[in-house]
């Protein structure tokens, strides 16, 4: 593993709820990181935000530790959730408040 | 740089030639498209799974040339 990679993962292991994005939870610089924010934030999930734009090794790093080539990202302890389009969906569906409640997190 | 939706629905059958591939361009911009593609081949794989299968088909143009691509992905059945 890279060191990026292994500081990643550290991440994503030691927080319940990370989420990978572009700028921040208090100032989304894109609207499909805005929309991650929203839904989290709506459904009272503490959560920690990454900021890709702070670090061009974060930003390549985390499209390469997922295989996945966007952010944001939703991890969930230690587990990647998925997208934007997929957190959506789950939080549509009831998926995702099933999912951080089996997770003892909401 | 953008790209044609016509050119992504080529490419994604290309890897799922069962697919069904409706692409919408969002913003008339040439860059921000949804799409929604329905594959036999997305049964028993997870959500994360078939959008990989998807972003795969791609070879590298997600988060790159193609900036945003919001996907609906859905299995289907014969």
């Amino acid at each position: 593993m890279t060191d990026i990679s292994k500081w990643i993962d550290n991440e994503v292991k030691t927080n319940d709820v990370v989420l990978f994005m572009k700028g921040t939870p208090e100032m989304p610089m894109c609207g499909f990181s805005g929309k991650a924010t929203q839904i989290l934030n709506h459904m009272g999930v503490p959560f920690k935000g990454i900021n890709v734009l702070d670090s061009d090794e974060v930003r390549q790093g985390i499209k390469e530790y997922t295989n996945w080539p966007t952010v944001p990202q939703l991890y969930v302890k230690g587990e990647f959730v998925g997208g934007s389009d997929i957190m959506m969906e789950m939080f549509q569906s009831g998926e995702l408040k099933q999912l951080l409640t089996e997770k003892a997190i909401a | 740089m953008a790209m044609a939706a016509a050119e992504i629905e080529r490419f994604i059958k290309e890897a799922l030639p069962d697919a069904s591939v409706d692409i919408r361009d969002l913003a008339g911009d040439g860059n921000h498209y949804a799409a929604t593609v329905m594959s036999a081949a997305f049964k028993g794989k997870s959500r994360v799974q078939q959008h990989q299968m998807v972003y795969a088909s791609l070879k590298g143009r997600m988060g790159g040339e193609l900036h945003a691509l919001a996907l609906t992905t859905s299995i289907l059945e014969n």
